[in-house]
């Protein structure tokens, strides 16, 4: 699977044009306990700017916690989490969400009774200044001009994805990949400057996973927003990531540009499972079977 | 004949009430889930605040009646705040627990305050009744059709179309989502109440315009529970048609009793059965949405 010829990138731009920018996001020292289980043990790290970055690591491995801890769902129980320079650790997904951090789910959470629409505008909620009360005036408060300069928006956000044809179709009714792109599209609406997307690419076939590549390095490159990605696909990871953090047990194992991560023994050890059954035979590999990543 | 015609109208009428009454109901348990038993005290404030306005401060109807819907919607938004919100989290039985305690101190607060008889209202149209294709129809319930008519086109609206009515509907579907995508659960939460405070109070105005102001009006929430049951506990629609059909049906008993059968008080007992009937064929309400678990 990891060999899986998806190239939609072609071109240098894989050396991260933003060594020098400025960090948007940083984890200090991050602890995340349930009872008894570590989830996460002191993981730090940081994303720049403009940055596309990936998080891998064998199920369990704590991936998903680790971006929840970014998106505010989860509060580490130890540790402190930065957005743009500012102490988020202890705020509300919502405040996180207002604050330009958008998301998506590793299992789909759209609305699925909703048109493709109503889902994404759902996203421009925190942009609106409208309340209930001022909306109610429809006419008089300006609501219908800003509803207006939201829908167009909303346009562009859908022409980008290529969904015009189920506009208004039922969300529920959409076919898996067609719902995983009207996901991101809401997202999108968020108008984050850090998105973070959880396994945007799980049970897509070559095709789909090849747009939603192109879709992902646009929204990067074009949209300028710093996207944080989980997957499993790694030829994908390794061809649109300008960076990767790689976790095994909640902690993080090895942080690079993709070759120089592909390149680290702990690495191949721990996630690849591979080559090194001569030299440790007795050793983790006796704990834990080799892995095969699931597509 | 007449007297079945006049039934049958007087029946839609009050209908109409049970369905206002019963939508505010089901927007409460449509944002959290929660049962209010103190639905049918909302009534019993919102009638009261406006009786005392009228009587005490002699104040007009068109200025009292909005002072007191604005005192309901803050009245609906610091009972959230001050009682609900502590609890969110804790289990849902423990949040109707306190709704029905809610039910009966507010009960007993207005006894102390207002007494225990029936207060009429100083008398706000003209005419009390009115001519309405030869029928002889209270001027109030012709004004309550009304009301109801465009409270249930608001209702519709503000889902449909409004963004708030959306970020409504989206945190009824998915809190974490919702969270995720910038919308304060906890304003959603306070508006529901808020709203539905006020809503239900138009209707207790109206009912005690009519029957005078007691306590007996609470009652009116125990007797929405059945048009709610009925249409479906999540369904606005279901909660209109949920209350035409019993306001018909309590109508249409008592024609049957008062004509043949002489049993008495028919008129109380009848929706029951019917909702009994009705649930063992659709143990969802008409309306409701079936849970679905899927493994």
């Amino acid at each position: 699977m990891s060999g899986a010829p998806v190239a939609p990138h072609p071109g240098p731009a894989k050396t991260s044009p933003t060594t020098q920018a400025e960090t948007i996001f940083e984890a200090r020292g991050v602890n995340l306990r349930f009872g008894g289980v570590h989830a996460l043990t002191d993981v730090s790290f940081g994303i720049r700017r403009g940055e596309l970055f990936s998080i891998i690591g064998p199920n369990g491995a704590g991936k998903t916690s680790m971006v929840n801890c970014i998106s505010g769902r989860y509060r580490p129980t130890d540790g402190k989490v930065y957005f743009k320079g500012r102490d988020v650790t202890g705020m509300t997904p919502n405040h996180r969400a207002s604050l330009g951090i958008g998301r998506t789910f590793q299992n789909l959470a759209l609305f699925g009774h909703m048109t493709v629409l109503d889902n994404i505008m759902v996203g421009r909620h925190h942009l609106l200044k409208n309340n209930f009360l001022t909306g109610s005036l429809y006419w008089l408060t300006g609501a219908r001009k800003e509803e207006l300069s939201h829908r167009r928006e909303v346009e562009e956000i859908i022409d980008f994805l290529e969904i015009q044809h189920v506009r208004k179709a039922t969300a529920g009714t959409l076919s898996y990949g067609l719902r995983k792109r009207v996901e991101l599209a809401r997202a999108m609406a968020l108008k984050p400057d850090l998105i973070l997307l959880d396994e945007p690419m799980a049970g897509m076939n070559l095709e789909e996973k090849e747009d939603m590549a192109r879709y992902i390095v646009d929204l990067n490159e074009e949209f300028g927003m710093t996207v944080v990605m989980i997957e499993h696909d790694m030829g994908v990871v390794m061809d649109i990531s300008h960076r990767v953090m790689v976790l095994e047990f909640g902690k993080k194992i090895a942080e690079g540009r993709p070759e120089e991560v592909l390149a680290d023994p702990r690495v191949r050890r721990a996630y690849l499972g591979e080559d090194d059954e001569e030299e440790a035979p007795a050793a983790p590999a006796a704990v834990v079977p080799p892995r095969k990543e699931v597509a | 004949m007449t007297l079945l015609f006049q039934l049958l109208v007087n029946g839609l009428i009050v209908g109409a009430l049970y369905g206002v009454v019963a939508m505010s109901f089901v927007l409460i348990y449509k944002a959290s889930r929660i049962v209010n038993f103190a639905q049918g005290e909302f009534l019993l404030i919102g009638a009261w605040t406006c009786w005392w306005l009228l009587t005490s401060w002699q104040l007009p109807f068109w200025i009292g009646f909005p002072i007191t819907l604005v005192f309901m919607l803050a009245f609906g938004v610091i009972l959230q705040i001050v009682v609900l919100r502590p609890m969110i989290g804790e289990p849902i039985i423990s949040v109707i627990m306190v709704t029905i305690g809610l039910s009966i101190v507010f009960q007993a607060a207005m006894k102390w305050m207002f007494g225990v008889f029936a207060k009429p209202f100083p008398p706000i149209f003209a005419s009390p009744t009115m001519n309405l294709f030869g029928l002889e129809v209270q001027t109030v319930y012709v004004m309550s059709l009304l009301i109801s008519i465009l409270i249930m086109a608001g209702f519709g609206w503000f889902f449909k179309y409004s963004r708030t009515g959306l970020a409504m509907r989206a945190t009824a579907f998915d809190q974490q989502v919702a969270q995720s995508l910038g919308i304060s659960v906890r304003h959603m939460f306070a508006m529901s109440w808020a709203i539905s405070a006020m809503v239900s109070a138009v209707a207790g105005v109206t009912v005690g315009v009519v029957n005078g102001v007691s306590s007996a009006l609470s009652f009116f929430g125990i007797k929405v529970f059945p048009a709610v049951i009925l249409g479906g506990l999540d369904s606005v629609i279901g909660a209109v048609v949920g209350g035409l059909i019993v306001g018909v049906l309590e109508n249409m008993a008592h024609y049957l009793d008062s004509q043949w059968l002489n049993w008495g008080n028919m008129y109380e007992i009848a929706p029951f059965y019917v909702l009994i009937a009705i649930l063992m064929i659709k143990p969802y309400g008409l309306f409701g949405t079936k849970d679905i678990e899927r493994v």
